[in-house]
């Protein structure tokens, strides 16, 4: 028997569930979305993560963590790999699971690094590389639960090629969502783009938004240097420290 | 910079297998230098034969976390309190 649906469920012991995949799209040549079926779903918050096990034929099993990449629909959640050479998870996940195929999840997790669509402060979302995928789950809870809070997307890539979800984030730059989306290449850019490509800084980061409904809440997400980098950048700009929330990729082995 | 650690909000999943509640929003203060602050803001090491996770603001150890098929050794000498939100 299913236990009762909590949407956003912070608590509750854990079990694992089995997940099917329905649907895949491929987000650059080495990252792919999987939209996995999890019958039992209890619902989940913006920046939560999934845990995901593989087990082997001999018994074998590898779990992997992966943020959740959507906003809270039911039975269905969806995670963005990143295929990392040589990892004993992520390959399989991107070039081999296919449609029909389980694996094992357990989740939500976390509680600290959420953003709920009840709150009002404005946000400030910086993304390093694959640390879009917590950000953009934000950016889509957002859109679903009608909020008008303003937000700032500042997403810092190598090159034009490696960015996540471009088409949304396309039509976000271009409408009147409420979502500022800017880009930062640190290898190459486009052409025409006009800032030359380079590490992010202290001027990619000086525009806020500031708003009668109080200060903005910043979320970093990226591999550990940037985080440091970014989170130390707005600290030193006057940002509330608790008011900046991190979440670093360590090398989760892939 | 170092790039060999993830940090608290990898020991979500791990420490929900434990208690009942989101551990990684509780405010945490360190034994060694009494800093308190969110469990997600901790330094957490794994490659070690457990999780351990060190004090963002002196490096020492707060919490250890070794999982073996059937139980799990968690040690909170490093940590002089946690504030769970409930």
């Amino acid at each position: 028997m299913a236990r009762a649906a909590v949407p956003g469920r912070l608590a509750g012991r854990l079990s694992w569930q089995s997940a099917r995949l329905v649907e895949h799209r491929d987000e650059t040549p080495t990252a792919r979305t999987l939209v996995l079926e999890v019958l039992d779903w209890p619902g989940h918050l913006a920046g939560q993560h999934v845990d995901i096990r593989l087990t082997a034929d001999d018994g074998y099993q590898a779990v992997r963590s992966y943020s959740l990449a959507a906003a809270s629909d039911h039975h269905r959640i969806e995670v963005t790999v990143q295929r990392v050479p040589d990892g004993e998870v992520s390959p399989y996940l991107v070039d081999v699971f296919s449609l029909g195929d389980t694996v094992e999840v357990r989740g939500p997790l976390g509680g600290w690094f959420v953003w709920r669509p009840t709150e009002r402060a404005p946000v400030l979302l910086v993304a390093g590389g694959a640390g879009i995928v917590p950000l953009m789950a934000m950016v889509r809870a957002r859109s679903a639960a009608g909020s008008r809070v303003p937000f700032r997307l500042t997403y810092s890539v190598r090159t034009p090629q490696e960015g996540y979800y471009e088409e949304e984030l396309h039509r976000l730059q271009h409408g009147e969502t409420g979502v500022d989306v800017t880009y930062i290449f640190t290898r190459s850019t486009p052409k025409g783009f006009a800032r030359p490509p380079g590490r992010i800084g202290i001027r990619d980061l000086e525009t806020p938004n500031r708003s009668p409904d109080g200060q903005p809440i910043c979320f970093v997400c990226g591999p550990t240097g940037f985080v440091e980098l970014v989170a130390g950048t707005l600290v030193t700009m006057g940002y509330d420290p608790g008011r900046v929330k991190t979440e670093r990729f360590g090398p989760s082995g892939g | 910079m170092t790039e060999n650690h993830q940090d608290g909000n990898a020991l979500a999943g791990p420490l929900q297998e434990i208690f009942a509640v989101d551990i990684t929003a509780a405010i945490g203060r360190c034994v060694s230098c009494g800093l308190a602050g969110p469990v997600a803001t901790l330094r957490v090491y794994h490659r070690a034969p457990g999780l351990v996770a060190r004090c963002p603001g002196c490096g020492e150890v707060v919490l250890r976390l070794v999982r073996s098929t059937h139980c799990a050794w968690l040690d909170l000498t490093g940590t002089v309190s946690l504030q769970i939100p409930l």
